[in-house]
């Protein structure tokens, strides 16, 4: 079922318009590179304070509170370019063992995000001051470092074709991981 | 003139040992993109500030000595990554306008950064002036260009 609508939505004359474009796709892709900068470079920001590496004076409140708007804009461009990016070829991408990876360690990222300004961010008035941040704080920031890390080199990676389904033979695992016995049968 | 240096940086042992490997590229691409984050967030940090938004609750000042050591990190990360995916395509990035926008912006930046918004930053307070806002968004101008040219050194 997805695997027929991903293939119709490669077909759209705009889809195929955007492969096959000059300018078109390598400007949307740079946008996406360069907005790392941005959405990643912000949360590593964020991130290295609430483990306690960095900007250990400043208060976790203002910091926060000051760089999210930036981060929020960067990461609204990194979607609505990375959804163009998977527009321009649905299916390679839903098969590509890198981008699978990347989509479930977003969704990971996105959690600890959510549980974190949940929890432990919402009592910050408390520990908002001190040099280095409670455990809880720690452990959030830390995952989130490893998290945007694995993102961004598994995003690198999908550029590259060595687990797509049209190679084989493959281990039974990548194939497994890829969903490529769908598109054998 | 300069070709024969840079047939030679892809002759050297590191140049082939990329070009060879399957693996080497990509990650050493990887982990220059992971060095582009680190990079970003820690001239924006400060840049911004400089121009007068982002963190405004903090002086200029103590954010840039915060954000030195990981801008510093992020610029090693980076030169040592950049130079063995130089070495393993010098002939390629020879024939390639990109690079070269690159290689002339980085300089340039590097000496302003570290020349020019490192010790206006040093002295800056609660109110940046005119100068201080100049200095943030020349600043930001030059990193994009430098990481713009980059991208495209791929695409041309």
């Amino acid at each position: 079922m997805i695997e027929r609508f991903l293939a119709w939505l490669g077909e759209t004359p705009w889809s195929v318009a955007l492969l096959e474009s000059l300018y078109a796709w390598p400007l949307v892709e740079s946008t996406h590179v360069l907005t790392l900068g941005l959405f990643v470079g912000c949360t590593i920001m964020m991130d290295l304070r609430l483990t306690g590496l960095a900007f250990r004076n400043v208060p976790v409140r203002s910091f926060t509170g000051r760089l999210l708007p930036w981060t929020h804009a960067g990461f609204v461009v990194m979607t609505v370019t990375g959804l163009l990016l998977f527009y321009s070829q649905p299916l390679r991408y839903y098969h590509n063992v890198f981008f699978r990876v990347k989509v479930l360690v977003m969704v990971a990222a996105g959690i600890n995000a959510f549980v974190f300004h949940r929890g432990t961010h919402r009592r910050a008035s408390d520990w908002g001051s001190d040099a280095v941040p409670p455990r809880a704080a720690r452990v959030a920031g830390a995952v989130s470092l490893t998290a945007w890390a694995l993102v961004v080199v598994a995003g690198r990676l999908i550029a590259y074709n060595w687990f797509d389904c049209d190679i084989q033979p493959q281990p039974g695992w990548v194939n497994w991981l890829a969903g490529c016995e769908a598109v054998t049968e | 003139m300069l070709e024969p240096f840079f047939r030679w940086c892809e002759s050297t042992l590191i140049g082939r040992a990329v070009a060879d490997s399957v693996w080497a590229f990509p990650i050493l691409e990887a982990v220059h993109l992971l060095g582009l984050c680190l990079l970003g967030g820690a001239l924006l940090v400060v840049d911004l500030r400089m121009l007068g938004v982002g963190l405004t609750g903090q002086p200029v000042s103590r954010l840039a000595r915060h954000a030195r050591p990981w801008l510093v990190a992020a610029l090693v990360v980076m030169v040592a990554t950049g130079i063995p995916l130089f070495l393993s395509e010098a002939i390629k990035a020879y024939y390639n306008t990109s690079f070269w926008v690159k290689m002339t912006t980085l300089p340039v930046a590097l000496g302003f950064t570290f020349g020019v918004r490192e010790r206006v930053a040093r002295d800056e307070g609660m109110e940046p002036g005119p100068r201080c806002r100049a200095i943030g968004a020349v600043s930001l101008a030059l990193w994009f260009t430098v990481a713009a040219a980059g991208r495209w050194i791929g695409f041309s």
